[in-house]
Formats: C-alpha cells, sequence, structure tokens
C-alpha cells in the first residue's frame, strides 16, 4: 500500500471546536447536531487486514495509519524515514490533542442515515459514505500505529519477501520525505508521491535515481499550479507586514511543521527591513517546542547549506536566533504563560488549518470582528471560503497566500524528460486542465506516450509483463558446468540441479550424490534407496539440411527416397523400408514398424546433422 | 619622430629581435603599433626608414629566428603592412625582398610560428595595411598571397577567419577601384587579374551547397557592399547576383543571415538604391523564402531603408506583424466588439502559413519568434514616416499586444487549437511578459480607443499587482504604466491624471503599498523608482496627491531609509525628497508646524554621517541641493545653518561622487548668498535685489564651512572633484575684483605657499594652514591661486604623461631590463 494520507476536507462540513464556549456558534439556527470529530472515508474495495507493506512517503501521508494499523486487523509492516515518524506523530498527537481538549457532550450518528442524510441542506446531502466517516483516533492508538513502523534511511534496499526491493529517494519536499522504487531483477516502478524540486530546507530530490523506470506512479503534485511559491512569500510578506504597520494582528493558520520552517526563515530576514524587529511572533501548538527542536537535530535530512552549517557549529534553521531574541516564542496552548506574555499587534502561526478545531479557533472570534487584523491562509489543503464559512460575517482581511513547494506541470515534464520512464501512471485530475481554468492547457501533465489515469477506487494494471525470474546457482554448480560455444559469443551447457525456492527466491543447487553403500551392513531395501542418476543424454542442436540428408540416407543404401514437404517441415519417406521420417523446427520422428535396429541406424544419421552437448 | 623616441629605438628594436628577451606584455606591442600609425600617418615611411635602419633590421629578423616569439612575429609583419601602405616606402622594402620574405607563401607558411593564429592573424592586419596601391595589388598576385588568403577563409580561429574575409574584400576594391563600369563586362578577359581570382572563388564557395562556405563567400560580399559604393559594385553583383539568387531555390535556404545581411548592405549602397536592378525582386523573394526568424532582421532592415518601394516594404511589416495576427486570432474576443478583426492590420498582405507552423513547432521557436516580432516592431514605431509603408495600425497592434500579455499571465482564453497551443506555452513566459511590456510602453507614443486604453490600464494592474510577476516583469510593467501615464495625461487638457488613470490610480496605491513591503530589494527598489517618476510629473496634481495621501505609501517610503539594502535605501531617499518638496508628507505638517520636515531633515543628515555606503549619501546630497535650488521649506528660514551642517557632515566623506555633489550644493548656495532668491509669494512686484556686499558673502561661506570644503577639494586625488571645486573657486574669485571693495591684507601669501599648505591640508593636516579665513584671507588666498592655469591642467587627461611614445619606449626597455636581470634562484 503506498501512503495512508487522511482526507479532512469533511471536517470543512462541521461546525468548529472553539476553546472558549461561544456564544454564537452555540446559537446557530437550525442543524446543532454536531459529530465533531470524525473524518475517515474508506472503501471497501480491499480487506486492509490483507495488506502487507505500507510504504509512506512524507509525513502528511501517514494520518490515516491509526486507523489502517488498529482497526483492521492489519499484521504488516509500515515503512517510514525517521523525521517522516517523529513528524508525522507531532501532527497526529497536535490532531488528537486539539480534539480531546474539547469533550464533547453529546454526539449524533443517526444523521448518518441516508433518509435523514437527504434531508440535510448541501453540500452535506451530497457527502459520500458518511457511513463509513470515523471518530478521530486516540493517542495510545497512534502510539501503536507508529510502534509498527520500521525506520529506513535514503538509498537503504529493503527486501520485501524476497520478491521485490523496495528503496526510499530523498523527495526534496518535506523533512524525510521520500519516493520510493520498487523494483525486481528485470522490471523497476518508481513512486513519486510529493516532490519538490524548489531549495528550500530539505534534502534535494534524488532525480537520478529515478531513471530507467518501467512504470513511474507520479503523485502528490501541487495544488496550486499556478501559485508561485516565490510570490506567494512575498505576498505573505507584504501583507503581514501592512497589517502589522497598521496596529493589526496576523493570524496564519498552518501546521506546525513543513513550510513554517521556511516562512521564519524568511521574517527572519524580512523583520528588519520591513521595521517590524519589534513585532512578537507567536507560534502556538500543543507540538510547538518538539517542532521547533526537531527541525534542528535531523541534520543529514536537510540541504547541503543546512548541513555544512551544522558542522560550524550553528543551529540550521536561524528560528534558534529568532527564539533566543525572544522574537519568536512557542508555547503549547493559549492558555497558561501565553496570556501573560501576549502582547498586540503580533503575529501569529497556529493550527488547525480547516478553522475547525485548535487554537486558530480563539483567535478567529477574538479577531475577526477588527478590519485592522488579516488572516493569512498558506496551506493549500482546505478552500479558504469555506474554512471561514462559520465565521461569517467577518471584517477581518482575509488573504489567500497558498504555499505550496511541490512539483508543478512545468517542473513535472522537466523532470519526466529527464527521467524517462516507458510509462507514466497518475490520477486523472492531472491529465486534464482544472476545471475553472479549462484553457489552461499548460495546467497538465503532457508526456510521451501520454500518461495513463486512474480514478477513484479504479483498478488498472500496470503496463508491463514479468517475462523473466532470476535464479541463482550454487558456486559448486557452476564449477561443474562445461559450456560449449554454439555461436560466437554464445556459449550454452546442460544442467542437472535442483531448484530450490524459497521465499520468491530460486537456487540450483548441486544434485544430491548417492550414498555410498556403507560396507558390512545390511544393504538397505532397493526402494530406499536415492534413485541413481540416469545417464544424461545429450541436447541437441541445429537443423536437417534435407537434401544432404537425403544424399547420405542413400550412401547408406537406402533407396525410393521421397520428400514432401508440410506445412511445419519435410516428411522423408524411405518407401522400401516403409519408413518415414518427420523433420520438423523442433522434433524429428522415426516411424518403423518395430524394426529397432533400421530405426538405430536411422536415428545416428539424423545425429549426424545435429551438434550435441 | 621626436628625437628622444628615435634615440631609445635601436635599442628596443635590438631587445624586440633578441629571443631571449621575451616580451610578455602584448598591449606594449599594441600601442607601439598605434604610435607608428600616428607617426606614418603625418610623416613619411621611407623617411622614416632610412633614418632608423634599426627598423628594418628588426624587419628582416622576424623569421630568421625559427624561436622569436609569436608576438614579435605577429607585430613585425603588422609593422611592416603599415610602413608599406606607403607606395615608394613598398617599394624601398621590395628591393631588400623584405616583402617577399614576409608575406610571401615561401614566406611564414612553413615556419612553426605559422601554426599560432596571432601570427596569421598579424599577416593579415599587414596586408590589409599594405593593400592601398596598385603595386600592392600587383605584389599579391605574384607572391602567391591569394591562394593564402583564401585557404584562411576556413581558418579554424574565427577571428583569423573573419580578418581574412575583410582582408578579400578590401582587396577585391583595391583591384576594382577606378575601372570604368563599361570596360567591364561579363567576360572574364576583363577583369583585372586578381579580382578575378577573387571573384571565381567566390563563384565557387557559392555554388559549392555547403554553408560554412556559402556564409564566408556572402560575408565577403557583404563588406564589399558596405564599404564600396562605386558603379563597379553593380558590374560585380551582375556577375554574382545569379549564384546568389539560386541559393534561394535551395530548401532550406543555406546561410540565411548572411544572406540577409548582404541583402541589406546592397539595398543601403546608393548604387543598388537608385536603379532598377532586380534587387528588390531579390528582397521580396528571400523574404518569402527564409524562416520566419531569419526573415524577421531583414524585415525590419527593409523597413528602416530609406529608398525602397512601397510593395517591399508592405510585406516586410506583414512579416513583422504576422505572429500578432495569430495572437489576436486566437483569443476569444466578445461577440459585437468591432476590435475583433482588426482593420488594416494586414490588408493587402499575404499570409504566410509557415509562421504559425513556427508558432505551433516548438516551445522555443514560438517565444523566439514572438519576441523578435514585438522587439522589431518597437523599434520601428519611432521612425514616423521613414519606415510605415502604410498607417501604423496601432489600435490592433495595441489589441494584440494587450493579448499576448494576457496570454503571458494565463487570463486570455483561447478559441482555436492554436490558441490552446498558445495559451500552454506563453501562459508563465518571463521572455514573453518582458517584450511585450516592452513594446507595449512603446506603443504610448500613440493614442487608442478609449476601451483599448482601458484594457492596457487593466492588463497593467494585472502585472502590477500578480505575485507571480518576477521583479524583472514588474520593473518592466512599471515602466510601462509610466508611459502610458505620460501619453493619457498628453491627451487630456490639464495635464491632470485623466478619466484612465484617476480610477487606476485608486487601485495602484494598494499594489504599491504592498510591492514597497516586499522582501525581494529589486522590487523595493523598482518601486520607488516608480514613485520618484509619478512624483516628479504629477506631484503637483490634486487628483494624484489625493490618492498618494489616501495610501501609507508615503509612510513606507519614509520606512524605506532604514532599509538594509543600499540601493533601497538610495532610492528611498530620492523618493522621500521628491515627496517632501511637494509637502507630501507621510505625517503632514502644516507651515506652522514643520515639524515633519524637520525630522526628515534630521534623519538624512545622520544617514549622510552614518550610512556605510555610497549611494544613499549621493542620494541625500542630490535631494539637498534640490531642496536648496528649490527654496524648500524644510531649510528656507535658515539655509546657512542647513548648508553648514551638510558641510560639517561631508567634510570627510570619502566617495568622490559625494564630494562633487557638495560642491554643487556649494554652487547653489553661493548663488543665493550673491543674490538671494524673491519671495515667491510676495505681493509687489518682482524687483532685482541689490547684490550682497562680498564680505558678507565671503563671512557666510566661511561659517558655513564651504570655503574650507572649496579650498582642500582643489588638491582632491579625484579629479572631478578638483575641477568642480576650481569651477566654484574662479566663480567666487571673479568677484575679487579690485573694485569689489574688498581688498587683501597688502602683503598677501606667496602663490606656492598657499599651494603647499592646501595640498598639506587635504594630505589630512589638522586645523588650518591657512590661518582662521577671514574674509581678507579668503581674498588674498584666491588672488594668490592660479587657478585657470589649475583648470587648464586638471582638463588634460590624469595620464597624459605616461601615454607619450617617449614613457612607452622607456617602460618597455624598462620591462625587459628587470626580466633579463640575473636568474637567481629565490630559494
Amino acid at each position: 500500500m503506498l501512503d495512508c494520507g487522511l482526507d479532512m476536507t469533511s471536517t470543512l462540513n462541521f461546525l468548529p471546536l472553539p476553546l472558549v464556549q461561544s456564544l454564537r456558534l452555540s446559537n446557530l439556527p437550525g442543524w446543532s447536531l454536531k459529530d465533531g470529530n470524525a473524518f475517515l472515508e474508506k472503501t471497501e474495495l480491499i480487506d486492509l487486514s490483507t495488506v502487507d507493506v505500507i510504504l509512506i512517503s512524507n509525513y502528511h501521508c501517514m494520518m490515516a495509519l491509526p486507523y489502517i494499523t488498529e482497526r483492521t486487523g492489519f499484521t504488516g509492516t509500515v515503512y517510514a524515514t525517521e523525521p517522516t515518524v517523529q513528524i508525522g506523530r507531532l501532527l497526529m498527537e497536535e490532531l488528537v490533542n486539539f480534539i480531546e481538549r474539547v469533550p464533547k457532550a453529546q454526539s449524533a450518528s443517526l444523521w448518518k442515515n441516508k433518509d435523514i442524510q437527504r434531508l440535510l441542506p448541501s453540500p452535506l446531502k451530497d457527502a459520500v459514505e458518511v457511513s463509513t466517516w470515523r471518530r478521530c483516533y486516540t493517542m495510545q492508538e497512534v502510539n501503536s500505529a507508529l510502534s509498527k513502523i520500521q525506520l529506513v534511511g535514503y538509498s537503504q534496499k529493503i527486501e520485501l519477501f524476497g520478491a521485490v526491493q523496495v528503496t526510499p529517494l530523498s523527495s526534496g519536499y518535506a523533512l524525510g520525505s521520500s519516493n520510493w522504487i520498487i523494483q525486481s531483477h528485470y522490471e523497476k516502478v518508481s513512486y513519486v508521491s510529493g516532490s519538490s524540486l524548489l531549495t528550500t530546507h530539505p534534502q534535494p530530490m534524488d532525480q537520478a535515481s529515478l531513471k530507467n523506470s518501467d512504470v513511474l506512479i507520479l503523485t502528490g503534485l501541487t495544488q496550486i499550479p499556478t501559485a508561485n511559491p516565490d510570490g506567494m512569500v512575498g505576498e505573505f510578506c507584504s501583507n503581514l507586514a501592512l497589517t502589522v504597520r497598521n496596529g493589526g494582528n496576523v493570524l496564519v493558520p498552518c501546521y506546525p511543521s513543513g513550510v513554517i520552517y521556511d516562512l521564519l526563515e524568511c521574517l527572519y530576514q524580512y523583520i528588519d527591513s520591513a521595521g517590524l524587529s519589534s513585532v512578537p511572533f507567536y507560534f502556538i501548538s500543543p507540538v510547538a517546542n518538539s517542532s521547533l527542536e526537531f527541525s534542528q537535530i535531523f541534520a543529514e535530512w536537510l540541504c547541503h547549506n543546512k548541513q555544512t552549517k551544522v558542522y560550524l557549529p550553528e543551529p540550521p534553521f536561524p528560528h534558534a536566533e529568532l527564539i533566543q531574541t525572544n522574537k519568536l516564542k512557542h508555547y503549547p496552548s493559549i492558555h497558561g504563560d501565553f496570556s501573560n506574555d501576549f502582547r498586540q499587534p503580533c503575529v501569529v502561526f497556529t493550527g488547525h488549518p480547516s478553522l475547525r478545531f485548535g487554537d486558530v479557533v480563539h483567535f478567529m472570534e477574538l479577531w475577526g470582528k477588527s478590519s485592522l487584523n488579516t488572516v493569512i491562509f498558506t496551506e493549500p489543503d482546505f478552500s479558504y471560503l469555506e474554512a471561514l464559512a462559520p465565521y461569517q460575517p467577518l471584517a477581518m482581511k482575509c488573504i489567500y497566500c497558498p504555499i505550496d513547494t511541490r512539483l508543478n506541470f512545468i517542473q513535472v515534464s522537466k523532470l519526466l524528460k529527464e527521467v524517462q520512464p516507458l510509462h507514466v501512471v497518475c490520477p486523472e485530475q492531472y491529465t486534464q486542465p482544472p476545471p475553472p481554468q479549462s484553457h489552461r492547457t499548460d495546467l497538465m501533465i503532457d508526456c510521451q506516450p501520454p500518461a495513463m489515469s486512474y480514478h477513484r477506487a479504479e483498478v488498472l494494471a500496470l503496463p508491463f509483463k514479468r517475462r523473466y525470474e532470476k535464479i541463482e546457482i550454487m558456486p559448486e554448480l557452476a564449477d561443474s558446468l562445461v559450456p560449449m560455444e554454439i555461436k560466437p559469443g554464445i556459449s550454452l551447457a546442460t544442467v542437472s540441479a535442483v531448484l530450490h525456492t524459497k521465499d520468491n527466491k530460486h537456487i540450483l543447487q548441486p544434485p544430491p550424490r548417492p550414498t555410498p553403500p556403507t560396507s558390512g551392513k545390511k544393504r538397505k531395501r532397493v526402494s530406499d534407496d536415492i534413485p541413481d542418476c540416469k545417464v544424461v543424454k545429450p541436447l541437441l542442436s541445429g537443423s536437417i539440411p534435407v537434401e544432404q540428408f537425403v544424399q547420405t540416407l542413400e550412401k547408406h543404401g537406402f533407396s525410393d527416397i521421397k520428400v514432401e514437404d508440410t506445412a511445419k517441415g519435410h516428411i522423408v519417406l524411405l518407401q522400401e523400408a516403409e519408413t518415414l521420417i518427420q523433420i520438423e523446427e523442433d522434433s524429428t520422428h522415426i516411424i518403423c514398424d518395430n524394426d529397432e535396429m533400421l530405426r538405430v541406424r536411422l536415428r545416428d544419421l539424423v545425429l549426424k546433422f545435429l551438434q550435441k552437448f | 619622430m621626436d628625437p628622444e623616441c628615435s634615440r631609445l629605438l635601436p635599442a628596443l628594436c635590438a631587445v624586440l629581435a633578441d629571443p631571449r628577451q621575451p616580451v610578455t606584455d602584448d598591449t606594449c606591442l599594441e600601442k607601439l603599433l598605434d604610435w607608428f600609425k600616428t607617426v606614418t600617418e603625418t610623416e613619411s615611411s621611407l623617411l622614416l626608414l632610412q633614418e632608423n635602419p634599426c627598423l628594418v633590421e628588426l624587419l628582416s629578423q622576424a623569421f630568421k629566428f625559427q624561436d622569436l616569439s609569436s608576438r614579435v612575429v605577429s607585430f613585425s609583419l603588422r609593422l611592416a603592412g603599415i610602413f608599406a601602405a606607403q607606395e615608394n616606402c613598398f617599394q624601398y622594402l621590395q628591393q631588400e625582398e623584405l616583402m617577399l620574405r614576409l608575406f610571401g607563401e615561401a614566406g611564414p607558411l612553413g615556419l612553426l610560428t605559422w601554426n599560432v593564429p596571432s601570427v596569421r592573424s598579424g599577416w593579415i592586419q599587414g596586408l590589409c595595411s599594405l593593400a592601398q596601391h596598385p603595386s600592392a595589388e600587383q605584389f599579391l598576385v605574384e607572391c602567391g598571397a591569394l591562394d593564402i588568403i583564401f585557404a584562411l577563409q576556413g581558418d579554424s580561429s574565427l577571428f583569423v577567419a573573419s580578418a581574412a574575409s575583410q582582408l578579400l574584400a578590401q582587396v577585391l576594391a583595391l583591384s576594382l577601384q577606378g575601372q570604368d563600369t563599361p570596360q567591364l563586362n561579363m567576360l572574364d578577359d576583363d577583369w583585372p587579374l586578381c579580382a578575378r581570382s577573387i571573384v571565381g572563388f567566390l563563384e565557387n564557395s557559392l555554388q559549392s551547397g555547403t554553408t560554412p562556405q556559402v556564409t564566408k563567400a556572402l560575408n565577403v560580399l557583404t563588406s564589399t557592399f558596405g564599404r564600396c559604393h562605386q558603379p563597379w559594385t553593380q558590374t560585380l553583383w551582375m556577375r554574382l547576383g545569379t549564384p546568389v539568387a539560386c541559393l534561394l531555390e535551395k530548401e532550406p535556404v543555406p546561410a540565411g543571415h548572411s544572406l540577409a545581411d548582404l541583402l541589406l548592405s546592397m539595398a543601403r549602397s546608393p548604387v543598388f538604391g537608385s536603379s532598377d536592378c532586380d534587387l528588390w525582386v531579390t528582397l521580396a523573394q528571400t523574404l518569402n523564402r527564409l524562416s520566419p526568424t531569419q526573415a524577421g532582421p531583414l524585415a525590419l532592415g527593409i523597413l528602416k531603408l530609406h529608398i525602397c518601394p512601397q510593395a517591399l516594404k508592405t510585406q516586410a511589416l506583414g512579416v513583422l506583424l504576422q505572429p500578432l495576427v495569430c495572437i489576436l486570432e486566437a483569443a476569444t474576443q466578445p461577440p459585437g466588439n468591432l476590435l475583433c478583426c482588426p482593420p488594416g492590420l494586414l490588408d493587402g498582405i499575404e499570409r504566410s502559413p509557415s509562421i504559425s507552423d513556427t508558432l505551433l513547432a516548438s516551445t522555443s521557436s514560438c517565444i523566439s519568434l514572438l519576441c523578435q516580432s514585438l522587439a522589431h516592431l518597437g523599434e520601428l514605431q519611432p521612425l514616423l514616416g521613414v519606415a510605415r509603408p502604410g498607417p501604423w495600425p496601432q489600435a490592433a497592434l495595441l489589441q494584440a499586444t494587450v493579448t499576448a500579455l494576457r496570454f503571458g499571465n494565463g487570463s486570455a482564453v483561447p478559441v482555436s487549437n492554436v490558441g490552446r497551443h498558445l495559451c500552454g506555452v506563453l501562459a508563465g513566459c518571463v521572455r514573453v511578459q518582458r517584450a511585450a511590456l516592452d513594446f507595449l510602453g512603446v506603443l504610448s507614443q500613440g493614442t487608442g480607443p478609449r476601451e483599448l486604453v482601458t484594457q492596457v490600464f487593466e492588463v497593467l494592474l494585472q502585472y502590477l499587482s500578480s505575485p507571480g510577476s518576477s521583479p524583472m516583469v514588474l520593473k518592466k510593467a512599471f515602466q510601462a504604466t509610466v508611459q502610458w501615464f505620460l501619453s493619457t495625461s498628453k491627451v487630456s487638457s490639464f495635464c491632470e491624471p485623466d478619466l484612465y488613470t484617476q480610477p487606476f490610480l485608486r487601485e495602484l496605491f494598494p499594489v504599491m503599498q504592498k510591492r514597497l513591503c516586499s522582501p525581494c530589494w529589486e522590487v523595493r527598489d523598482s518601486s520607488l523608482e516608480f514613485l520618484i517618476q509619478l512624483t516628479t510629473r504629477w506631484g503637483g496634481h490634486p487628483g494624484f496627491q489625493q490618492a498618494l495621501l489616501a495610501s501609507d505609501v508615503p509612510e513606507l517610503a519614509e520606512q524605506l531609509l532604514q532599509d538594509p539594502e543600499g540601493y533601497v535605501r538610495a532610492s528611498a531617499v530620492v523618493a522621500v525628497g521628491h515627496l517632501a518638496s511637494r509637502g507630501l508628507h507621510a505625517t503632514p505638517s502644516s507651515p506652522e508646524h514643520p515639524g515633519a520636515q524637520q525630522r526628515l531633515l534630521r534623519e538624512l543628515l545622520h544617514m549622510l554621517s552614518v550610512d556605510t555606503e555610497g549611494f544613499p549619501r549621493r542620494a541625500v546630497m542630490q535631494v539637498f541641493t534640490q531642496w536648496l535650488r528649490d527654496g524648500h521649506v524644510a531649510m528656507a528660514e535658515d539655509p546657512e545653518q542647513f548648508v553648514a551642517s551638510v558641510f560639517q557632515v561631508v567634510s570627510r566623506d570619502l566617495d568622490w561622487e559625494v564630494r562633487v555633489q557638495s560642491l554643487e550644493l556649494a554652487h547653489v548656495f553661493l548663488a543665493q548668498t550673491l543674490r538671494p532668491p524673491d519671495c515667491p509669494y510676495a505681493v509687489t512686484l518682482p524687483r532685482v535685489s541689490e547684490p550682497v556686499p562680498l564680505v558678507e558673502v565671503l563671512r557666510t561661506l566661511g561659517r558655513a564651512q564651504v570655503l574650507d570644503f572649496a579650498l582642500r577639494a582643489l588638491f582632491d586625488c579625484d579629479r572631478p572633484v578638483a575641477q568642480k571645486s576650481c569651477d566654484f573657486l574662479l566663480l567666487l574669485q571673479a568677484r575679487t575684483t579690485p573694485d569689489s571693495g574688498l581688498q587683501g591684507s597688502g602683503c598677501g601669501p606667496d602663490a606656492t605657499d598657499v599651494e603647499a599648505a592646501l595640498q598639506a591640508w587635504q594630505a589630512g593636516e589638522q586645523g588650518q594652514p591657512l590661518g582662521e579665513l577671514v574674509p581678507e584671507v579668503a581674498v588674498a588666498v584666491l588672488q594668490a591661486l592660479d587657478l585657470e592655469g589649475l583648470r587648464a591642467t586638471l582638463a588634460e587627461s590624469s595620464d597624459r604623461v605616461e601615454q607619450s611614445p617617449q614613457s612607452l619606449l622607456q617602460d618597455m626597455l624598462a620591462t625587459v631590463g628587470t626580466l633579463s636581470e640575473p636568474e637567481a634562484d629565490c630559494y
């Protein structure tokens, strides 16, 4: 199984979970039933308990892991890099924390009944498979799920049941993010998911190892192909500066890891030029501290520049300096120290980007009424208009600066030109321009041959056939072979051996030798003996030239010979001897009536024309 | 020749001819050649050689020693050419058989040094200088040099090959010079031998069918027709026109660019331009046959011709317009829009399918063709009347450019397959965006229908506000916006931002605010430059002021005075200076409370004293000078105090431009002190104010430290500073005439003492070596100084001594001297 991301857009159907009782939210009319925290959509296409292996490409793509490992009877192994696991844990911890700290007094599930659901207002009535939506997992489940992960490093080769070898490669998108190569001896499939060619904090993408793929499965491209990340960072900084200058506060709903590191680095260089040195930056998340510290210790997973800093030694990310100089402060939540230190105007980074839970809900309620304040959306996962819906009417300014560093279509076409896979497989959304901009033919994958696309729950046969298996020969057996050159450069040898197959590995071993008869002891019964190896008949090769064969027959005293052409070869008729010799491409038959002598004579004449080995 | 040089020459020649003393510096030899060239222009070369036999000796040594450095060999060949350019000198060298040894077939070819490109280049350049007279022509034929020149056309060194091609053109011209056209006909026998060989070579090359050879032949012809405008060129064309025309029948046409260059060079020649030869037909055919990217430069060349048939110009314009027509047709137009089919864009012009083929062929060809077309049309627009074959299709071009820009930012909606392809190729293409914005700026020279101008401002605003615009694109968008502002305000009667720009301004300033906060310094800088341009032109107009002051732009500009990037600080200084002179402050201050202006003045003074980079300090000085000139309110009350505080800060500035600018400020201050400006708001009629007594002026200058500064700057190590100071003091000196009512103290100081004192002062001596500069002392110093003499000295270039031939010869000898010192092992 490749990745197990969690589609959290269904949370947008729910009301926010406020940290402080919100009169406004609780007094909203109508459908006050809240089912809160339930997200998982799953399909009945496969029985997840039969999955042997899950390969994780980055920490955003593992958020559904507890549902699979803990609730389906899954017994397999999960492979991921260390930063992916550590930061994935932070993301899950934050999610669980956000949900659990505001327990629900009541929950409802009757509405999931199809008859009731269809009465609900749109878009809820159109939501698919609501019956499969689940409550959020617990921390216990998270821990148990993560314990099933086996850590791997880039370029490490992992054998899966002897059938294939999988290797993670740097994908350049996030700390520890990987693309995967899945290969057998003769086939290679690359799984490219969430990759970036931009120079940000992670190790750059390893493109070279993706070459010579039979199939390249391509997914996780940028969600906002028209937004150039550089331009968006500029937009982010400008709007932030303008708001703060006018005495307003800036709210940045974000995940606790990822783009935030780049944003903080950018702000580190920018705040002095923009005269923002005195403005406090707050990072509020249950995992804020761990996230900032983890980022500094994964040196080997960082880009070259940051790696070299470690040897100076300096912290690779400049947010360490921001923290030291008290420009950036981090808190687990708005309670406690934060309320003492809180000073406005300020910039707050907090989750969750869906605006449905987490500390961000509080700031939306707090700052939404003033037009001086601004909320800047940087995560591309959610529609910002839908995210804002429960907070309307809203006076604060809303800026949408989605920063998605994953591959855009120009980069994809360069990548494919470089890597040259035989086939590309991708979701069908990537093979046509996005619906609102149907004229933008530049916003789709353009490659030759055209990419094979798939849609949700479609079963796709990958376009290659397995034709060869590799078999190893034991050294002692190989020693005994005597190859004969049958064509220049091609030598053959016959081999008699025992084929030993285990865990999809095939080994030719020398045949067991007959045990020498033990002297002085009673002879065993014949049936107990290992059968003697029969004399091996030589293998024949070559073809029989009919005319010469006939001449030879004549020389050896056969007369009255007739040759008939057949569809597959020839029939040589020895009328006198009432014998028939059928010569075909891959077989020769001598048909004579019980005259073994004659048959052997004829056989020897036939063999003269063939090579033996 | 200077006798001193004559004296040094034998030693130098000996050194040059000595293989054991290698010349390491090429530039010395080049300078030496330049000098000989100058000398031979005025003197007889023959006499020169006779008086300096060492030169002939040097030439005769050139190939004597196998191990003589290639530099000296090349030098000797070029030198021989320079001397032999005069016929009598050539004959003199011939007598010695020197010419044959240097340039003949048996000469340098067999030597090892011939493999060095600089030797071959020297050989060619020597012949180039030589080929001036009939004897030279004969020599070239006899010595077999022509064959070598033919061979060198394909030399591995591009410089040698190109020089050989130039030489061939020159020899051909020499050979045919003065030939009476009627005498020449198509028969070989009538042609001079030399010309016959060259033409034969060219014919063979043209017929060879291989692109490199054809290119070489075409280049020779281009040089020939470019430099010679005599009747014989026509005969030459009669002979070579056919093989050239045959090139057009090949698919693809070989050496398209060179062919275009040749035809253009001919069309510019009066010999062809005025006649009714078939050149125009060939040009028309060539336009049709060349690929669109090759035809572009040819079309532009044709359109720039002064004499050219109208039909050809129309055809050429068509070539340039067609890519834009494709763009226009590819995008949706609202139904009923009259601009849908722009009238006049391709009237009477045949459409070429190859243009759209090229646009569709590949991404790079599409982008190149479009950018080329936009650039060429942009070049053409200012050539009013000359180039235009008919009315300039301004509206259609405007529409096409706007469409190209919309394709560039992905907002154009295509209607055809071509359109969809273009959309895929052009969306986000920075090259096309830049070219189209440049051309859009050029198009502001004309007008356009109202709807179109609105569209122009719309698309400009899209580019200015789009986060995806690269810094360079943004800069171009700013430039185009200023140009369109200018253009539309020309149309409106009050020179006021008009009905187009007023609504635009309201949207522009919020965008500017964002751009001024950009993390990219290039963006902040170009936004400030844009603000400066806007303020300079419209700063006084209420509509502009209103929109500007409603935004945070003035405040942000002031904040950028603290920017970490020096360039941005410099632009911010100028912008804030401009805004302040028009009273457009961040925090508006009334005349009763000039606090904001004083604060800004203090801030700029602070920058002047502490900023570590030169650009911002120069900008501050510019602003101060402008403020003083304009009588800006910040210093109007007490200009003397203002100037004094400035000179206190700049007195030790290390940047020479800041010092020059300070003297400019001093100049303005002096002018104002001598005759204070009339109050512009005075109720009474302006009257000529009484001149201020000189003693008062000098006292003021002394108090403001202007005199100190100017006198010290007189011996500044940077010449422009010294010159500026000299000019300033001369102005002052002119006032200290005996009738100015102020005499020196009788026994004035000695001129040399003053100069010595000033130089010591400049060099950093503390205190005032001239004593306190009271008016009497100042007058005495001014009278003692020979400012006119100093100005004359400063006017001469500073390296005049170092550049004299004598110094050159001495330097060369000295270098060799040091090189030939015993080669002791330093270790």
